[in-house]
């Protein structure tokens, strides 16, 4: 699971009304080298919601040095979208849960996948 | 990369070893992946660094193919822990590093869950055939709240006027790219009509 994915996993436990930002509780991370595309990076900032990806990668351990706010004027800046770039795609996480904000509901990430799937009571 | 050679990729693909028949399992064929994503990538420049999810993946040959195309990244959904455990295998065995995969039932989404998050969203939705009426429209529901450019989805030729109909409901454009003749396989014994017309359309 990238962050870019885990960036866009809300819980939806019947009953919960904010079920976001997903806390992280990784055993294993992987990180890898990925093909940087400028263009691609700069148009998924505006869709993302940046304090979670900041909590999310400072959770694993992997902030270095993203900024915590968003810049203005990134398309142009090369350097921060490769930040932006690492933290996106290119740090993974295999094995662990992420666990509701509000109900405290696990959900189990197994070879990358998480699983989002409600049992009959909670959906 | 050629439309024979995306397609000679993906008949390497694995495809599903017991397929669930309450599902609709059954891998999207190669030929036909390879022409719709070829259209997609193109014609319309919709697939290449591009955030694309793939709805109802299975064993992912959509997915793969929208990856070997460059996708910035390609998201598969699927419901199946056996079609997901595949796909996985795949990806590894393709060496593609621009797939992500969620288990997650797309039938029960709750409409604001992932939407306007992708550029497009391509699928080969289940066509609601076992007991499952009507589950090719949520699918297509779903993927029109997640996609912010546009939907590309195969459903039977028969279907076609309802989802016009739906289409112009619900306030997008609908356009019929091809029409396919899909020969379904074997391992469906108690299908009627052996072969079934899809069209897939862009929403």
């Amino acid at each position: 699971m990238k962050l870019l994915t885990h960036n866009m996993l809300t819980s939806h436990v019947k009953g919960v009304t904010k079920g976001y930002p997903l806390l992280i509780k990784a055993t294993e991370v992987k990180v890898s080298e990925e093909e940087f595309n400028p263009n691609f990076v700069s148009r998924m900032i505006p869709k993302l919601e940046w304090s979670a990806l900041v909590q999310a990668a400072d959770g694993l351990g992997h902030l270095q040095d993203l900024p915590t706010e968003l810049i203005a004027d990134y398309e142009a800046n090369e350097d921060f979208l490769r930040k932006v770039h690492r933290v996106l795609l290119e740090v993974e996480v295999l094995e662990g849960c992420l666990q509701c904000p509000e109900s405290g509901r696990e959900f189990p990430i197994t070879r990358g996948v998480p699983n989002m799937l409600l049992n009959e009571e909670e959906a | 990369m050629k439309l024979k050679e995306l397609e000679s990729c993906l008949q390497q693909v694995d495809t599903f070893e017991e397929p669930k028949i309450l599902l609709e399992q059954y891998p999207t064929s190669p030929h036909i992946a390879a022409c719709m994503l070829y259209t997609i990538h193109n014609t319309f420049d919709d697939v290449e660094g591009k955030l694309v999810a793939d709805l109802g993946c299975g064993c992912g040959v959509l997915s793969i193919g929208a990856a070997m195309l460059d996708a910035g990244l390609c998201v598969g959904f699927d419901i199946d822990d056996n079609a997901l455990e595949i796909f996985k295998r795949n990806t590894e065995e393709f060496e593609l590093t621009n797939i992500d995969l969620i288990q997650s039932d797309i039938s029960s989404l709750s409409s604001d869950a992932y939407a306007k998050k992708f550029d497009t969203v391509i699928m080969n939705p289940p066509f609601g055939t076992k007991h499952n009426q009507g589950m090719d429209m949520q699918f297509l529901k779903t993927a029109l709240t997640m996609a912010t450019t546009a939907v590309y989805s195969l459903h039977k030729t028969s279907t076609r006027d309802h989802i016009q109909k739906k289409a112009s409901d619900w306030g997008v454009n609908m356009k019929v790219i091809a029409e396919l003749r899909y020969d379904l396989p074997a391992s469906y014994k108690f299908h009627k009509k052996k072969s079934v017309s899809v069209s897939f359309d862009k929403l």
